[in-house]
């Protein structure tokens, strides 16, 4: 199973009236991969992940997911197939307990095909499914965590309860909006073994980031977007090397170098 | 010398804080705090039958039983605005759709009232989520907009096109057989939908809801259709508002132009408003507060509609959160001036 | 050949009808309810100075758009700058108000008498074999100069410039230093004195009724959806595609049809194109 094709973007536009935010951006994504999405602020990275998850309508370009043509869909269909995404600015229900936040993908077609009509399946209802989850992502099951107000939760918790949103629907792929972004190193440090468990269970994992060097602990290959247009793709210590790149970033050589030594 | 600033501090009152888990039940202070506010509303509401019309006079019986209908209509305008997001400025819709349904399979197909009210409602809410269903993927305003426009254009249409009887109506729709049946049945199905909405917001389904009103791209992302869960909640506050219409034919023996009047539409809203958004049973009592005025007035003419719109307008200017709202932060809440 | 002058003139009174709605939705998000209340108010504001007041009928009528210009300006200023932002409460304040004043009028005793406003010049003249009322050919004209005069100022003079800003990106015209509020403020100024001018031009040619009210708020949604809500191009073009639809269901199926023709106009276009048959808004499920 592993090696197939997962995702193909080909040759994406998005215009927004005069401004050309992507333009002709083309890869392709095996499954099982870890495969990370850089660039500069303001490259166009999450107008691509809102392209390919249906929620802006591209210009013209075709995204084929596991074969299919989920170029038009719309976002919620999308999620559906298996194909999710986490959010930058995190707005979970902070007046209700972090399980809670579960219940709502747990509503979703493909939760309910997965784990029966009340989307509980054998484990039973809803909320004893979503402490399963909460487990799985590193809140700890006999402690009150899960039973937390979401607005007393620290970030890394709700970074997590993020990709618990994810888990909830069964996904095949997951895509990241900067998920180490607001944590602090203790948290990092934290959340890559996550990362890597959710490789090891099968989920390719695509993911946006600005902190490189945990990225390229994880990611097998990297992209690197500038000003809508994809500069070049290949494995990280590649990349890196490239000129294009490194002037895209900063100009500076020195600070690059250094980042990549860790 | 230093200023001494003093801020409100607001805290739980004791009490609350007891009875929050199950240990609730192990003292009877406890559970008289749980179940001393439901059971006055509604033993409060049983006995209003009884009460009233000995005093103040027979014409208020069917006052009383308008007031169940519009808070009714209250209620479904509270589940949307509050609970889904969804504003629906057109609560004569839903009466003039179940009260014309009802009228005419009893007067075509010569079904009691038995019949035609459970099926005025089923019915009637599918044509209205039906006709509906065009504004609901798009932006708030539109929902507004079309739910605004559907009483005023039908009314004119039926006028125009002299079809549904007419500006005369329908007319020799069936009574109830019993004017306690007429009283207490319309009471009865208040406070199983009070009750019933209240369970429904708070089951799994309501938090769907809630994440349709506050996070629909988070909803949409968990693989669920907007569309389809604010196709549901249409579909459950039009199937009140049709309930009351099939009663509210039944109750005139008649059915007419005048059910799409702008009393079904603002009266809602400004017991919703007055009556504490969110809170289900505000806009409930504020229909109980609101109606009889609005009976009052009557003399007046549309005079009473100005009152209401003015109010209404003063309440949503100053912010103000609701009767029921400051009554239940005071019975759960206390507050005190803390120093800085 | 009278459907076209017909269709000609109805165009041109839902254009104009619209085009106050329009406006202060492009410019200011605001859903104007009361639109159909002002539309009516100025027609009785106008007669109680011509009759009451004995005023010289053009001096009402520019009193009257004058006051119109004051009291949307009022509006947004004491009362929707209050709930701005709060899309739930801008809608239901706007339709209170508009509720509160057409039901004012209608209890103060402006029913069952016949109300109505002169027209400009008396008499007809023959198109086409088609006789005209010389009213109706000032509702086109007045419609072309409004039309003409809002392309103008909105391209050529600083604060309509500036409107048209508030109209494309709020914040970017926040951040060039426009003062949201104060362009609200004239959006509702403007669009008020519209709903007036409309008004005044188009009620010659009927009674005064507290009917009309409601009829000009449905008629002008309909067209500010149909044309794109906010579109000012939209509702013209819009406003032309109804109001010739509307001719021909009375020329060939029967005259009580109109308001069905708005009424399915909204629901189709709100099907095909939510955004809109002619706008060039931003498409509606776009925001993340």
């Amino acid at each position: 199973m592993s090696g197939e094709n997962i995702l193909e973007v080909t040759d994406v536009c998005k215009s927004f009236g005069g401004v050309q935010a992507l333009l002709n951006v083309s890869f392709t994504i095996q499954q099982g991969d870890v495969f990370g999405i850089i660039g500069p602020n303001g490259s166009g990275k999450t107008t691509l992940i809102n392209c390919i998850t249906g929620f802006i309508k591209m210009n013209s370009g075709k995204i084929l997911y596991k074969g299919k043509d989920i170029s038009y869909k719309a976002p919620n269909q999308i999620a559906n197939l298996g194909l999710t995404r986490t959010f930058q600015i995190m707005r979970p229900y902070y007046s209700l307990p972090a399980y809670k936040n579960l219940i709502i993908p747990l509503f979703s077609p493909r939760a309910r095909r997965k784990g029966g009509w009340r989307g509980g399946g054998k484990l039973g209802d809803r909320g004893t499914v979503s402490i399963d989850i909460l487990e799985e992502i590193g809140f700890e099951r006999d402690s009150f965590v899960p039973y937390k107000l979401a607005s007393s939760l620290p970030t890394g918790y709700l970074k997590r309860l993020e990709l618990a949103r994810c888990l909830a629907l069964g996904p095949d792929l997951i895509l990241c909006d900067e998920v180490f972004s607001g944590l602090s190193m203790s948290e990092i440090a934290s959340m890559v073994p996550l990362i890597e468990k959710l490789q090891m269970d099968g989920i390719t994992l695509v993911m946006i980031e600005h902190r490189l060097r945990e990225l390229f602990r994880v990611a097998s290959r990297v992209m690197v977007l500038n000003f809508g247009e994809k500069l070049t793709e290949g494995i990280p210590e590649e990349v890196m090397q490239d000129e294009r790149v490194k002037e895209a970033y900063l100009g500076s050589e020195k600070l690059l170098d250094y980042k990549f030594e860790a | 010398m230093d200023k001494v600033e003093r801020r409100k501090e607001r805290i739980d009152r004791g009490i609350k804080v007891r009875t929050e888990g199950i240990y609730a039940v192990s003292s009877w202070q406890e559970v008289t705090y749980l179940v001393l506010p439901r059971l006055v509303l509604i033993v409060g509401l049983l006995l209003l039958p009884l009460i009233i019309p000995p005093l103040f006079g027979p014409y208020w019986k069917r006052v009383i039983s308008y007031a169940a209908i519009y808070g009714l209509l209250a209620l479904g305008f509270d589940f949307l605005a509050h609970f889904v997001g969804l504003v629906s400025l057109g609560g004569a819709f839903f009466i003039g759709v179940g009260g014309y349904t009802a009228a005419i399979l009893n007067t075509s197909l010569g079904l009691s009232p038995l019949f035609t009210i459970p099926m005025a409602t089923v019915g009637g809410a599918i044509i209205c989520t039906l006709l509906l269903l065009p504004a609901l993927p798009l932006r708030g305003v539109y929902f507004a907009i079309v739910t605004l426009m559907y009483p005023l254009a039908l009314m004119r249409i039926i006028e125009a096109l002299n079809i549904f009887g007419g500006t005369d109506g329908i007319l020799g729709v069936a009574g109830f057989p019993n004017t306690w049946i007429e009283q207490y049945l319309i009471i009865l199905i208040v406070i199983f939908a009070l009750f019933g909405l209240r369970r429904l917001v708070n089951e799994d389904i309501g938090l769907v809801f809630r994440g349709v009103k506050d996070n629909d791209q988070s909803v949409r992302a968990s693989g669920l259709s907007i569309t389809l869960y604010k196709a549901i909640a249409v579909f459950i506050a039009s199937g009140l508002g049709c309930l009351g219409g099939a009663y509210l034919a039944h109750i005139y023996m008649w059915s007419g132009i005048s059910q799409f009047a702008l009393d079904f539409s603002v009266i809602p809203i400004a017991a919703t408003v007055i009556g504490g958004g969110g809170t289900l049973v505000g806009p409930l009592l504020g229909c109980f507060f609101l109606v009889p005025i609005s009976e009052w007035l009557r003399t007046f003419g549309t005079l009473r509609i100005v009152f209401y719109s003015v109010i209404l307008m003063a309440f949503i200017m100053f912010r103000s959160e609701g009767v029921m709202v400051f009554a239940q932060r005071k019975y759960h809440q206390f507050q005190r001036w803390v120093k800085v | 050949m009278d459907i076209l002058i017909y269709g000609i003139i109805n165009s041109f009174s839902l254009a104009l009808m619209a085009i106050g709605f329009t406006l202060v939705y492009g410019i200011s998000r605001l859903p104007n309810f009361a639109h159909g209340a002002l539309y009516v108010i100025t027609g009785f504001g106008v007669w109680w100075f011509v009759h009451k007041l004995h005023l010289n009928y053009l001096a009402s009528i520019l009193l009257a758009l004058v006051l119109m210009g004051l009291i949307g300006a009022a509006i947004y200023r004491f009362i929707l700058i209050r709930v701005r932002g709060m899309a739930t409460s801008e809608i239901i304040a706007t339709y209170a108000l508009g509720l509160a004043i057409l039901e004012f009028l209608r209890w103060g005793g402006f029913k069952g008498m016949t109300y109505t406003l002169p027209v400009f010049i008396e008499g007809s003249v023959n198109i086409g074999g088609v006789p005209v009322d010389f009213q109706r050919i000032i509702v086109i004209g007045i419609g072309i100069v409004v039309v003409s005069f809002m392309w103008l100022f909105t391209h050529f003079n600083r604060t309509g410039l500036a409107l048209r800003g508030m109209a494309q990106d709020e914040h970017a015209a926040m951040m060039l230093g426009i003062d949201s509020d104060r362009m609200a403020v004239i959006a509702m100024a403007m669009g008020s004195i519209l709903a007036g001018l409309s008004a005044i031009v188009l009620l010659p040619l009927g009674n005064i009724v507290v009917e009309a009210g409601y009829n000009v708020l449905i008629l002008s949604i309909a067209v500010c959806i149909v044309g794109g809500l906010g579109s000012w191009v939209g509702a013209i073009l819009a406003a032309f595609m109804i109001g010739f639809l509307q001719i021909i269901t009375v020329a060939y199926i029967q005259s009580h049809f109109q308001m069905v023709v708005a009424l399915l106009a909204i629901i189709v276009t709100l099907i095909l194109r939510p955004s809109g048959f002619f706008g060039k808004q931003k498409e509606l499920e776009e925001r993340v």
